[in-house]
């Protein structure tokens, strides 16, 4: 039996280089679209890099990951990559291959897109496929939203890139907090404490600790040997349910999905910017979430009728004014649109800048 | 196979479907079947059916496995067990296709066949095995080079943009010091041991294409020093309608390089008179607006680095935060020392201080900037506010009497 080995540490990425980006590594010159999808690299040196991006799930299979193994063998050498968008990159240095490849992608039943002035690939969270806290699915909702906004996908025409993101429960896994349309999972119910289980299956301190808004007290009661909630001070995070799983923090008819938008982490002309609550609640339903879906739809084009060329989706809110957003996406605006928890002041309009 | 009337409804349409896909290996997989099964009793009852927790790993780690179960084993007993193995990603998630083969080779063995390329942190993430296929599985992984990536309160799998393995913007070797730094911190990776999870992020230029500021406690971003790079004649050529804006990447088919691209400088700093594009470079700041919209006329400056900036985690607690910018400019090169002894700096005094489930950004508000940059033995430069505070309550300490007796001033006059 060999030694056994740890902390080797992920191989050297060189191992997976194409000659052409070896030999023009840190010596690119500009980059160009052909087409939406099909991107040219030009090094210094005159070489080509072609990269064709073509949009996938984020739950895949091994037998997925073989075809395209397939495609890259045939057409690129072997070399491919990921995006931080979950897309894929096939990756040739050959411009005359690039037909077939998209012929073959195509023929897979795989878009080709996701670059420049699209709406790119969903990044999101794991739902109800794996997590214990969501409150909505993850991959089912991005399938439902992508087919809806497919012709966006594989086209440059909106006024400036529209990064979409979601996240299954306020715990936000997939960082939605700084996209330009954030899906955000929410509960809305305190946790139900089932004081018979809890007994047995949790430790008190413990669940008592793990509330962030101190919200979880020992039962008054002591024979009980159990917690209450003080239900105005709880947020639904689940962090409690975490802990112990006697206090379930899930509601199938009261959870649902909120939507938030205008964020972007880009310094382009204006600062990165967090996404702020547009629609504080849709309800869930699977399976294809037709509100949800309805909504994104409309403030995406609502953006793109209303925007100046570049602005991006938070740009073009703040210049307009929130309460013209919620005007012209008809969108209510609630109490809980208005900020009461930490810092919220920062969110109160101190000025005579508004409109009517 | 269990009918999945519900699950069904998400083959149609041109999105791929993942349940198209994850069908295909229903066929042999017991637990992918089971998988769809429960996947379709959450459709019905609109609850999760995941349990949490549990631990489990293998020898001598404390990361990398995350251990799951389901609460209706009788039913699904396919997924009774579904434990996550998360395989550090190579930089720049750059493969070949036998590396890939091989990775699923060990995956269709050993686990469920089904896996994310890749997870928000950016390992790949082989979803769904048992308990005994975990020390088998890993063998094999680190018989072919691989390693697992980091969970828990550990230092996460670092990663970065594509940098310039194909990027004209980058401002330093993204995928080496993605490397190195995956590298130096394998100990820390492994075995969880701060306050709480650790991330690193590293993007080539104010762009930021993996989202570091929003998404790292640890964020790295490109930049220069000097002046941006200009072309005139494309310039001239952008103009003209030439050379199309954004390279294409959009549907609008001429530049006017007035409107476009000097109007909406966020610094007013640049001008065009219809021949020559000037730009007064001390009052760039960077946001690379211009370059984006005419890369083949402008290109960043020679003097290139990054930033560091700190502190940046989802809302739980205080609310989501941003990073922010803690040293404005740091050399590059590798072996990247500096960057390397800032990040261990800084977790030394949050390991110090911070409490249980505190991110280090939590850390910094609590106890002040001032604890921190004194803590981890940094000068505070004034790039790390957007303005200064507009209370009159500030704090003085017997250090600040000290250097005044010795000669601090506030202002030179
Ligand atoms: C209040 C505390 C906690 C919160 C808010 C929390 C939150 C999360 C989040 C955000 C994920 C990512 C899910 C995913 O990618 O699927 C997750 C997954 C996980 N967490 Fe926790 N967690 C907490 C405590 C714990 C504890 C104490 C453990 C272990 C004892 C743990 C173990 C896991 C496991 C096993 C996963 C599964 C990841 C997967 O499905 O791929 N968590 N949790
Ligand atoms: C004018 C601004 C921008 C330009 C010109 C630009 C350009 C590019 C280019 C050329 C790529 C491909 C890079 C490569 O892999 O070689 C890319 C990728 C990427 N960009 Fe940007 N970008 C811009 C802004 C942004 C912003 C604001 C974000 C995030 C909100 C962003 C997120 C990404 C991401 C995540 C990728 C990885 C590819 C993917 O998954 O789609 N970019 N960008
Ligand atoms: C012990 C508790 C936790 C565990 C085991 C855990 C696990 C995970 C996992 C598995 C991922 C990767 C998800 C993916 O690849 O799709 C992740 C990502 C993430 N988690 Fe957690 N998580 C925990 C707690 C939390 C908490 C409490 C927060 C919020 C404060 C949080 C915020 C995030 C964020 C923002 C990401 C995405 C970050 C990135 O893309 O780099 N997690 N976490
Ligand atoms: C170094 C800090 C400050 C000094 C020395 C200062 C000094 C003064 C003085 C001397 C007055 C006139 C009082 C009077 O004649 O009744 C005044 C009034 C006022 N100050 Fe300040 N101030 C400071 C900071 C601030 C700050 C930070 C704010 C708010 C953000 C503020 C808000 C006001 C207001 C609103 C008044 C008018 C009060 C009234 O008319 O009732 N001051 N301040
Ligand atoms: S966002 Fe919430 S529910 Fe979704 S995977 Fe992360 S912790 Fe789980
Ligand atoms: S759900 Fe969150 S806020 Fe509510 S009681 Fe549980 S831990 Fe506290
Ligand atoms: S962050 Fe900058 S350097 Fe990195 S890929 Fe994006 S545009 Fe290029
Ligand atoms: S990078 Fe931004 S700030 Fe600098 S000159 Fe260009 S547009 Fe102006």
């Amino acid at each position: 039996m060999s030694e056994r080995l740890t902390d080797i540490g992920p191989p050297h990425y060189d191992k997976f280089l194409p000659p052409v980006v070896k030999a023009n590594y840190g010596k690119w010159k500009y980059h160009e679209l052909l087409e939406p999808g099909v991107l040219m690299h030009v090094g210094d040196s005159g070489d080509k890099l072609f990269s064709v991006r073509v949009g996938s799930g984020r739950l895949i299979t091994t037998d997925f990951v073989k075809d395209v193994c397939d495609l890259a063998d045939k057409f690129c050498d072997g070399y491919l990559r990921f995006t931080s968008r979950n897309n894929i990159e096939f990756l040739l240095s050959d411009q005359s291959k690039i037909a077939g490849l998209k012929d073959a992608i195509k023929k897979m039943g795989l878009p080709i897109g996701g670059t420049g002035h699209s709406v790119s690939n969903i990044v999101h969270t794991q739902g109800w496929i794996h997590c214990h806290t969501p409150a909505i699915d993850a991959s089912g909702i991005v399938k439902a939203v992508m087919d809806d906004l497919f012709d966006y996908f594989g086209s440059h025409k909106l006024p400036a890139q529209v990064r979409v993101a979601l996240a299954c429960c306020l715990n936000m896994c997939g960082a939605v907090h700084c996209s330009d349309i954030a899906i955000l999972g929410i509960h809305r119910t305190a946790p139900k404490v089932d004081h018979e289980r809890l007994r047995h299956l949790c430790e008190i301190p413990t669940t008592i600790a793990s509330c962030p808004t101190g919200a979880i007290r020992p039962h008054p009661d002591k024979s009980i040997k159990s917690v209450v909630i003080n239900e105005p001070k709880c947020m639904y995070c689940g962090n409690c349910y975490t802990m112990c799983p006697a206090l379930p923090c899930f509601d199938a008819e009261k959870g649902g999905v909120a939507l938030l938008v205008g964020g972007k982490v880009s310094n382009s002309k204006t600062p990165p910017m967090f996404s702020k609550l547009a629609v504080p609640y849709l309800p869930n339903n699977p399976p294809r979430w037709p509100e949800t879906v309805a909504a994104i739809r409309k403030i995406l084009v609502k953006y793109a009728e209303g925007a100046n060329k570049w602005e991006r989706v938070g740009e073009w809110v703040e210049r307009i004014g929130w309460e013209k957003f919620f005007e012209v996406c008809e969108i209510p605006f609630v109490f809980q649109h208005i900020d009461d928890y930490r810092w919220a002041y920062d969110t109160y309009r101190t000025s005579m800048h508004f409109k009517f | 196979m269990h009918k999945t009337p519900l699950l069904d409804q998400l083959e149609s349409g041109p999105w791929p479907s993942f349940i198209t896909d994850l069908k295909r290996v229903a066929g042999r997989k017991k637990s992918a079947a089971d998988l769809l099964g429960v996947l379709e009793r959450s459709y019905k009852d609109k609850i999760t059916h995941w349990k949490h927790g549990g631990i489990v790993g293998v020898l001598g780690y404390g990361s990398g496995i995350i251990g799951r179960y389901i609460d209706i084993p009788e039913e699904f007993p396919g997924v009774e067990h579904f434990h996550t193995v998360r395989v550090n990603q190579p930089s720049g998630w750059f493969y070949t296709t036998k590396a890939l083969r091989e990775l699923c080779e060990i995956w269709d063995e050993h686990g469920s066949s089904l896996l994310n390329m890749h997870g928000s942190t950016g390992d790949i993430i082989f979803l769904g095995t048992t308990t005994p296929e975990l020390e088998p599985c890993f063998a094999k992984l680190t018989a072919k080079g691989w390693d697992l990536g980091g969970s828990g309160s550990a230092f996460r799998s670092p990663s970065c943009c594509v940098g310039q393995a194909r990027c004209e913007w980058a401002c330093f070797d993204t995928m080496e010091a993605c490397y190195e730094l995956t590298q130096h911190m394998q100990f820390e990776l492994h075995r969880p041991s701060y306050p709480y999870k650790y991330k690193l992020k590293l993007s080539g230029c104010p762009n930021d294409c993996v989202a570091a500021v929003a998404r790292a406690d640890c964020s790295v971003i490109g930049v220069w020093k000097d002046d941006i790079r200009i072309d005139q004649a494309a310039v001239k050529a952008y103009a003209g309608g030439e050379l199309k804006p954004r390279g294409g990447a959009t549907v609008y088919p001429k530049l006017d390089v007035k409107a476009d691209v000097t109007d909406l400088c966020p610094t007013y700093c640049m001008s065009y008179d219809g021949k020559t594009l000037k730009i007064d470079n001390k009052n760039c700041n960077h946001c690379m607006h211009c370059i984006s919209l005419m890369p083949q006329a402008l290109r960043p400056g020679t003097e290139t680095g990054a930033a560091f900036l700190l502190g940046s985690h989802a809302p739980i607690l205080e609310g989501a935060q941003m990073s922010w910018v803690i040293v404005p400019f740091m050399p590059m090169e590798a072996p990247f020392d500096e960057l390397k002894e800032i990040i261990v700096n800084i977790a030394e005094w949050w390991s110090e201080h911070g409490k249980n489930r505190e991110r280090v950004g939590e850390l910094m508000l609590r106890l002040g900037m001032r604890a921190f940059f004194q803590g981890v033995g940094l000068e505070p430069p004034a790039q790390t506010v957007r303005t200064p505070r507009a209370n009159p309550f500030f704090f003085w300490h017997q250090e600040d009497f000290d250097a005044e007796a010795a000669g601090r001033k506030y202002i030179k006059l």
